[in-house]
């Protein structure tokens, strides 16, 4: 399949890049933090996301939603990254429908993938636990008690995990914490008694949460696909987030050079245009390279997902290692060449400098991903 | 999508039937590469037997069209087919000057004649071409070269020297930009020439690479009479063919490294040895090499890409640079590290065991990788120029 947009894609990708930069750009962001805003995202763009079908965009339409792949999630997410538009797209309508379309029951599925695509829900993925993204560490316990489960342990950077509705959430039923065998994923409603949430404030004003489960009650029909045998489903849900969140990283980190680029083609010192400097455009050169290469992953990753899913880990594993290191170029050179500009808050630059380093910490940094191709070759 | 998935199966059971056993086996050194020509060395009959099937095939050069010689497929048949030699471990029948530089250039810039007379033989292997642009004088500033070529009526006269002409003592022709308006600004006096390397006045000097061979040479021109039909495109025009010649020697620049080759891993498995965790046992350089595998895949898709954006006519004219100054400096870092997987056993340069050195005399060649062709840095002023549209570059 050739690597670039089809006509449909490519029209999909000027609605999408329209829509987000006139409904959210990165002014909404400054407003959403400066005003305090308490959920931390707009309900009202949430709302136009399902009009739109992008909250829906990879659920089938026999379940309300518009039957789409990855790279069309993928196309929605780049434009998200440019505009670092806060939206509970990757937590709901990704990573949340994917986990339910992949693992769910019918029942579970008509239950809620419908929701999802309506925008009438919030949906979370509770898999950390600790600072670092490991998911086969999970020890979050779920007990077998009476007729279900009942959880105890404690998760970490749940995206939008303060405001979710129902949250998808990793747990061991049996093994140890190190051990892909043993792991079970629950649907949780976001208020069961017993679950306590703190909304952490991030450095890059997005959201996320850290969650604590003290003998919460579950049914046995809460368990999302199999029993003790959940990592597969897991990884196969975390490789789907892990790619639309590339394409959203590649989305920031191509924006972060595309105003940095402006700014050196205005601002003068020594009586010329500062990106007359050959240093500035050799770097600049060679960091347009660095962000090409790393597209040619990311839609790659994105069209095995929908193609050859059970082939995708290694290039989603590509995907996400390269688009966290260049898009953290991207933006370390973008504040530097503003000077001293780079450095204040009045510029956007350095929102998405912050943006970058969220979004490479999660799902798995470039060191994991790169650990993870070693792994799967055998050294 | 049926016929491509057929067109995958005839091409994968001929690719079986006709590839000889000993070329499904990765490259080890200078010997197993096949150059073809008037006096070819091959090293065994296979290389000899591999090269005449895919020849009379057209599959060296599998996308030029079917009268002048190549296989004549689309663009999506080519990826099948190249896909299948890769699945397959199928060697490059052929390495070629003509197939990578001179032939996209007679096929766009040619007359009929032209291609009719000089695409065949290169497809066959059967003429090697060597090339004719860096003088002493005139290196990343090629266009200020000096080799002059005076209209004689029915003939050119051409005179002066050329220098890192590589394989210029091996080559049957050369294809030479010579100043035919000295008179005229530096781009607008250059024309395009095509002539035999056994012309009376030819003669070529070789010279010693730290890589301890001799690939290139300074060439020198002596009153070398060039019969005007040999002339390619229209005289005092030839920059334009140069730069577009340029391009795609520099997409076969790219595309030197990456997994064509053994994987870096498995070397440093074999030298440095696994932990008792499976592990290389040397965990910073088990770093190093993941980093680079990961960016040699995402390279090879980049390749992949700007084939596809070129097909769909949306492709800027100076992404090669591009592909060359980034698949240049992946190439010499996969020897860096190479080198180091190898640690001492990668020093010995004479030995039997070392296949004479094989591996620092390859990661040696590499450093000319991002000289070759244009260097890195000229590269990059090109992507500032022309694609980022700085302002002075
Ligand atoms: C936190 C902070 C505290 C500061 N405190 C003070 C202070 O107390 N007092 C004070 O006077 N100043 C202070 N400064 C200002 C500081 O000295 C300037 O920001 C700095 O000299 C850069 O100038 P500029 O911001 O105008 O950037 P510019 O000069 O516009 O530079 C923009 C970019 O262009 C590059 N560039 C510029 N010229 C060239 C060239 N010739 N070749 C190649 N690249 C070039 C720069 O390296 C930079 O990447 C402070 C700055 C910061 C960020
Ligand atoms: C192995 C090998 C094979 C070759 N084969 C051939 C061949 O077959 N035919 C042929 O014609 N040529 C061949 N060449 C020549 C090659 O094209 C030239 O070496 C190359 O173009 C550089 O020219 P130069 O050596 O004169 O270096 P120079 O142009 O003198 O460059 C020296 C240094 O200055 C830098 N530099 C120059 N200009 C700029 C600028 N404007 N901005 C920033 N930096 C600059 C360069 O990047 C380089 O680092 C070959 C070279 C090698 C190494």
């Amino acid at each position: 399949m050739a690597l670039v947009l089809n006509d449909e894609q490519t029209m999909l990708r000027d609605t999408a890049r329209s829509f987000l930069s006139g409904e959210a750009p990165v002014a909404a962001l400054r407003q959403l933090r400066d005003g305090h805003v308490a959920e931390g995202f707009s309900r009202e763009l949430w709302k136009q996301f399902a009009e739109m079908g992008f909250a829906g965009v990879l659920i089938p339409e026999d379940f309300g939603g518009v039957g789409l792949g990855h790279v069309e999630a993928g196309v929605v997410a780049e434009e998200i990254g440019r505009n670092l538009t806060a939206t509970p797209f990757l937590s709901t309508a990704v990573l949340t429908a994917s986990a339910l379309l992949h693992g769910g029951s019918d029942a579970q599925k008509q239950a809620w993938l419908p929701k999802i695509a309506g925008g009438e829900i919030i949906g979370a993925l509770a898999v950390d636990e600790g600072a670092k993204h490991r998911p086969e560490k999970t020890a979050l316990q779920a007990t077998r008690t009476g007729n279900g489960f009942t959880l105890n342990g404690a998760k970490t950077f749940v995206v939008d995990g303060h405001v979710a509705d129902l949250l998808v959430v990793a747990a061991r039923t049996s093994g140890q914490p190190g051990e892909t065998q043993g792991l079970t994923l629950f649907l949780v409603a976001g208020d069961a008694s017993g679950v306590s949430r703190e909304r952490t404030v991030m450095v890059d004003a997005h959201n996320a949460a850290r969650i604590s489960f003290d003998n919460v009650q579950v049914d046995a029909d809460a368990a999302l696909g199999p029993v003790d045998g959940g990592h597969e489903l897991l990884e196969r849900v975390l490789n789907v987030g892990r790619a639309v969140l590339a394409a959203e990283l590649s989305g920031v980190g191509g924006q972060a050079f595309d105003i940095t680029q402006a700014y050196v083609k205005e601002r003068s010192q020594f009586g010329r245009i500062i990106g007359e400097f050959q240093s500035l455009q050799h770097r600049s050169a060679h960091l347009f390279s660095e962000l090409e290469v790393t597209r040619a992953a990311v839609i790659k990753a994105l069209q095995t997902l929908d193609a050859n899913p059970d082939k995708a880990a290694t290039i989603v594993a590509v995907a996400k290692a390269r688009a966290g290191a260049s898009t953290e170029l991207a933006v370390q050179e973008g504040v530097q060449m503003h000077g001293g500009n780079g450095m204040t808050d009045a510029f956007d630059i350095g929102l998405y400098m912050k943006r970058a380093r969220v979004a490479q910490e999660l799902l798995g940094d470039s060191n994991f991903h790169a650990d993870r191709l070693a792994r799967a070759n055998g050294y | 999508m049926a016929d491509l998935e057929t067109f995958r199966a005839e091409t994968r059971a001929w690719l079986e039937a006709n590839c000889p056993a000993e070329m499904r086996t990765p490259t080890e050194d200078e010997e197993d590469t096949v150059w073809g020509g008037r006096n070819p060395t091959f090293r065994n009959d296979a290389q000899r037997v591999w090269l005449e099937r895919m020849g009379a095939k057209g599959w060296t050069a599998p996308e030029w069209p079917a009268a002048y010689g190549g296989g004549g497929l689309t663009r999506e048949e080519a990826k099948i087919l190249a896909a299948e030699m890769r699945d397959l471990g199928c060697r490059s029948p052929l390495s070629s000057f003509g197939i990578w530089m001179l032939g996209p250039a007679l096929l766009k810039y040619g007359s009929e004649e032209q291609k009719k007379k000089y695409l065949p033989p290169i497809v066959r292997g059967e003429i090697r071409w060597c090339q004719g642009y860096s003088e002493p004088g005139a290196g990343s500033d090629l266009a200020s070269l000096q080799t002059r070529a005076e209209d004689r009526g029915d003939h050119f006269l051409v005179n002066g020297s050329k220098i890192w002409t590589s394989y210029a003592n091996k080559a049957d022709w050369i294809f030479c930009l010579v100043r035919t308006d000295p008179t005229a600004p530096k781009h607008e006096g250059i024309s395009f020439l095509l002539f035999d390397m056994a012309s009376p006045g030819v003669s070529t000097q070789p010279i010693l690479l730290i890589s301890g061979s001799s690939p290139f040479c300074q060439t020198f021109f002596d009153d070398v009479k060039v019969p005007k039909d040999q002339l390619v495109g229209i005289p005092n025009k030839g920059w334009e063919i140069a730069k577009y010649l340029l391009t795609h020697e520099r997409n076969s620049i790219s595309s030197m490294g990456g997994r064509a080759h053994r994987p870096v891993h498995e070397v440093a498995a074999q030298h440095v040895g696994l932990d008792d965790r499976g592990e290389l046992d040397d965990n910073l350089l088990r770093a190093q090499i993941a980093r680079l595998e990961v960016d040699e895949i995402a390279f090879e898709l980049a390749m992949e890409r700007a084939g596809d954006m070129a097909k769909r006519g949306e492709i800027h004219g100076a992404y090669s640079s591009l592909l060359k100054y980034y698949g240049s400096e992946l190439n010499k870092r996969r020897h860096e590290i190479l080198m180091s997987s190898g640690g001492s056993d990668a020093l010995e340069w004479e030995s039997d065991r070392s296949e004479h050195g094989a591996a620092p005399r390859a990661w040696l060649r590499t450093k000319a990788n991002s000289i070759e062709g244009g260097t890195s840095e000229v590269q990059l002023n090109i992507l500032a120029k022309r694609i980022l549209e700085l302002p002075g570059a």
